[in-house]
């Protein structure tokens, strides 16, 4: 039998004897960034498709998380970061070909945006929300007469916030699993997803959670498409790669992904979005919590995993 | 100007004195390595093959940690020589994570760090430390536009390989086999 044996002398910490360079910061940034995006989303096209009045859930309740998520989720980027004190480079330079500078630059849209949406919103919270000073009232008029282009400019950048989640992976030849294209429209589904189950948690009337039930079940139903195609492709590409699907079919991965991710955070949840649809009453939280699980054990599962993935030589 | 090293497989007894020199001359700190030995034995057995490889940051040409640096600090310099810039390096470890050599490594004090081919040396008319301490004479050094230098020279009379071409990042160690 041919064998190769490899013997290096290297032990770099985090480096050897596997990468383990991100830890749960990157996973979780990645889960909060596309669960907000998710939301935005949701938000933006309620608003463009004019069901603002008919869907509140999604324009006015479940937006007022977002700049929460993404707070958490900028804050353990920064922690992530080794050498915290140059963490304002990030902003001296455009880097096209980064997806980590495409990621802060879109942030650095997105997180301001969901904040004033939250003011334009702020009164269906707290009714007797009075902003006081002049400026900040004219601001308010100035946002409410281009409230329009401002859910267009939400509907487009949280799309490319979602893909981008997927893309700072896939963006990585060196890890094989990673190295593929299809993770950046399937974790911008699985934000999606997400999204869609807080709004269903949250809303309160009954076409707008069939709406988004809907929505949802079509979205689980492209995750678990574009999931096939992720591993169709894998084992019709090169050793390294079929190396790195045989984590998850039937290596160490196997069971945490199979059962978390795709049967807890997809397929259980599509069930119980089909019993809904079909007049059964389910309690919105249990497939929002399934779900949300589901979502940040594929960002945890994938972060780690891929960094397992590597070429040998 | 393209700098190039060219690595005798032949010649490497894996003694680790280029890992010491370089270890010694970059202030590295203990327990890091900017280059390392490699023993690959394969084959069937009992006809088995032993290669004994020096090996560092390829330098790449189409370099992964290059391209996916969110501030700039991965950087060509001069003859090709891929840098880190450490004021504007945030630590974030996207190259760490790109590099299919595995070549990169978190600096204790923040920064992501690796192989810079000694360039202090070179700027000084030196070869980098490992190439000048190696007992066996196998690390070759120099400039592969300058058909006299000895890596071009070596380069035209030996067989050679580079590890993981099909990674795409054209690579500048070139093994002699």
């Amino acid at each position: 039998m041919k064998e190769e044996i490899i013997i290096s002398g290297r032990m770099n910490h985090l480096v050897d004897p596997q990468l383990n360079i991100w830890h749960w910061q990157i996973p979780l940034y990645l889960f909060v960034g596309g669960l907000a995006a998710g939301i935005l989303f949701f938000t933006a096209l309620s608003v463009v498709s004019k069901k603002e009045n008919e869907y509140t859930a999604s324009v006015k309740y479940a937006p007022f998380a977002v700049p929460f998520l993404l707070i958490i989720g900028l804050s353990a980027l920064f922690i992530d970061l080794n050498h915290k004190l140059y963490f304002w480079r990030l902003y001296t330079e455009i880097r096209i070909q980064s997806p980590m500078s495409w990621g802060a630059w879109v942030l650095m849209l997105v997180t301001p945006i969901s904040f004033i949406w939250c003011a334009l919103n702020i009164k269906t919270i707290f009714p007797k929300w009075n902003w006081k000073y002049k400026i900040l009232f004219d601001t308010e008029k100035f946002f409410l007469k281009y409230k329009m282009a401002l859910a267009w400019i939400m509907l487009i950048s949280s799309v490319i916030l979602g893909i981008y989640t997927g893309i700072l992976f896939s963006a990585f030849n060196a890890r094989p699993l990673w190295n593929t294209s299809i993770l950046g429209p399937l974790f911008l589904a699985s934000g999606m997803s997400g999204g869609a189950a807080v709004i269903i948690f949250l809303a309160k009337s009954h076409a707008e959670r069939r709406y988004f039930t809907k929505i949802d079940l079509w979205v689980i139903g492209i995750e678990l498409f574009l999931i096939t195609h992720m591993f169709m492709g894998f084992l019709a590409s090169s050793q390294v790669q079929i190396d790195a699907a045989a984590l998850f079919l039937g290596g160490e991965y196997t069971a945490p992904f199979w059962i978390f991710v795709v049967l807890l955070g997809m397929v259980i949840p599509a069930f119980l979005d089909i019993l809904e649809l079909r007049g059964y009453r389910v309690p919105a939280l249990i497939p929002m919590i399934l779900v949300l699980t589901g979502s940040i054990a594929f960002r945890f599962i994938i972060a780690y995993a891929g960094q397992a993935s590597r070429y040998l030589y | 100007m393209r700098y190039a090293m060219a690595i005798d497989t032949k010649k490497c007894v894996g003694c680790s004195d280029c890992v010491v020199a370089c270890q010694t001359e970059n202030n590295v700190p203990i327990g890091y390595c900017r280059d390392w030995i490699v023993e690959s034995t394969d084959g069937t057995y009992p006809q088995l093959e032993l290669e004994l490889r020096s090996e560092r940051c390829n330098h790449c040409k189409n370099s992964p940690c290059v391209r996916c640096c969110p501030t700039g600090a991965s950087h060509y310099e001069q003859g090709g020589i891929v840098m880190v810039d450490h004021e504007e390096c945030i630590g974030c470890g996207a190259c760490i994570a790109s590099c299919p050599y595995d070549a990169r490594y978190p600096h204790p004090d923040g920064y992501v760090d690796k192989c810079t081919f000694c360039q202090h040396r070179l700027l000084s008319g030196l070869k980098p430390a490992c190439v000048s301490v190696c007992p066996t004479k196998c690390l070759y050094f120099g400039d592969l536009d300058d058909p006299n230098s000895d890596v071009s020279k070596i380069l035209k009379k030996r067989k050679w390989k580079r590890l993981i071409p099909e990674a795409g990042t054209d690579p500048q160690l070139y093994f002699l086999i």
